[in-house]
């Protein structure tokens, strides 16, 4: 008997769990949570860029490098990023083609000009950091070439989302899109060990602990973190744009129906 | 089985009577090799150095080209429906397709490739390196390219949209096609590797294509 009631008990914590998730699920409770959060996710992002940019501006210059090896604290987390907000937005496209949740349809749509700038600041970054240290702007090794068609595909994925204008049906064509260009992400994460390249390999996550020095890790986590929440704040800003966006759509196609009748 | 047969053979019937435009695409191969000698000048030494690349940049141009009616037909007399409803699996039929569509398009700019290899100036050894990995390369293409025509063909987009979400995608095909011929011709390099992962890649397009052109069509059409 008490058995039963446990597992009566259990069926119904899980349900509250899930339609507690449903509930943040549904657009105004996700507007409602989310314009409480923001502020404080802006806060924080915030004072951790200013922590990072001053550790990063105060760490010793390398002994090979010089001063340009400060440009590692923006490059790094840029680069992170760019594949990030892929895979943020490949989630989001599964939450599209399975469970058909408009929400799902708004992050992934929000995300992609993020990623974009995020991918273009590596690209530019890197390629600053290049001319001093290889003597060249752009090299064609595997790991420049594979970032630049993350890049493409962004601008492919964003001029997806502005061909056609029924949100829902562009989403369906979208998703299937990112899916595909996920395919990318393992390729530049290992392009760096599967081929010669010029760029560098991982030396922060690697097996056998950090390569790098400690002046140098700690800064660079800090800046990590910092551009993650810095995506994190903006990725829920442009999801609270875009619902508002659709919002404001569907009132004038309500309002354009009445005049018609 | 059966029907797969059939669709396939069907599909080339069509490509291949008047009104498919298969073989257009052997003539835009033709157009885009002949206009390359205009572009970097008549010197058959740089001519020869460069026909890998512009050989397959013009396969790579002339199967995009194409992809476009992989569905548009379909769609308009609302055949694809049918084979949307049809009891085959969809992603067969999408897999079937394809295979039509490389056969009446795809082969055919293989078979003209030891002609352009002739304008190009390139010795047999390299037009036949070419020839293989184009052999090895376009099927990856036409795959890949599925993908694009899918989506193109449900939100009723084609022309740009559709090459600016499948150029990237075929990269990786041109990277070691060009490569594997590079290093049949010159060197230093062995042939084998590049040559291999391009199978590899087409081999990979076999299962992605199909899968993601079905979910694209089942997702889009209404």
């Amino acid at each position: 008997m008490s058995i039963a009631r446990n597992a009566v008990h259990d069926y119904q914590d899980a349900r509250t769990l899930t339609m507690s998730l449903i509930d943040l699920a549904n657009p105004t409770k996700f507007l409602a949570l989310t314009a409480r959060v923001l502020p404080w996710l802006a806060a924080i992002t915030a004072i951790l860029l200013a922590i990072g940019l001053y550790q990063s501006a105060t760490a010793p210059d390398d002994y090979q490098q010089g001063a340009t090896v400060k440009i590692m604290f923006i490059h790094v987390p840029n680069a992170w990023l760019s594949m990030f907000v892929w895979g943020v937005m490949s989630a989001a496209s599964l939450g599209t083609l399975v469970w058909r949740h408009p929400l799902a349809d708004v992050a992934a749509k929000s995300a992609a000009p993020i990623g974009a700038a995020f991918t273009f600041l590596a690209l530019v970054t890197g390629s600053l950091w290049g001319r001093p240290m290889w003597g060249t702007y752009w090299e064609w090794d595997a790991r420049l070439t594979s970032v630049l068609i993350l890049f493409l595909m962004y601008l492919g994925l964003m001029a997806l989302w502005r061909a056609v204008e029924d949100p829902s049906r562009a989403a369906r064509a979208a998703a299937v899109l990112t899916l595909v260009g996920a395919i990318n992400l393992p390729i530049i994460k290992f392009s760096v060990d599967w081929w010669n390249t010029l760029h560098q390999p991982a030396s922060v996550l690697r097996i056998g602990g950090s390569t790098l020095d400690r002046a140098f890790l700690i800064p660079l986590l800090v800046m990590a973190v910092a551009f993650t929440l810095l995506f994190l704040t903006l990725h829920l800003a442009a999801m609270r744009n875009e619902i508002l966006r659709r919002r404001v759509r569907s009132l004038q196609m309500l309002q354009a129906n009445s005049r018609a009748a | 089985m059966s029907a797969l047969t059939a669709l396939i053979r069907r599909d080339i019937r069509i490509a291949l009577r008047v009104g498919g435009g298969a073989l257009i695409g052997v003539l835009f191969f033709l157009s885009v090799v002949v206009l390359m000698p205009f572009a970097v000048g008549p010197d058959l030494k740089l001519l020869a150095r460069l026909g890998p690349a512009i050989l397959w940049l013009g396969a790579l141009l002339a199967s995009l080209l194409t992809l476009d009616r992989l569905f548009t037909a379909d769609h308009e007399d609302s055949s694809l429906d049918l084979i949307v409803m049809s009891r085959i699996p969809l992603e067969l039929a999408c897999a079937a397709k394809a295979l039509a569509h490389w056969i009446a398009a795809g082969l055919p700019l293989i078979v003209a490739t030891p002609v352009l290899g002739l304008l190009l100036n390139l010795d047999t050894i390299s037009t036949a390196a070419v020839a293989l990995t184009l052999l090895a390369g376009t099927p990856a293409l036409t795959f890949t390219g599925m993908i694009g025509a899918a989506l193109a063909v449900t939100l009723h987009r084609g022309g740009l949209l559709l090459a600016v979400l499948v150029l990237p995608l075929s990269i990786p095909v041109l990277i070691f096609g060009v490569a594997a011929s590079e290093a049949a011709i010159t060197g230093p390099q062995t042939f084998g590797a590049p040559f291999l992962i391009l199978c590899a890649l087409s081999l990979f397009s076999f299962v992605v294509g199909p899968f993601a052109a079905a979910a694209s069509l089942r997702q889009g059409l209404d």
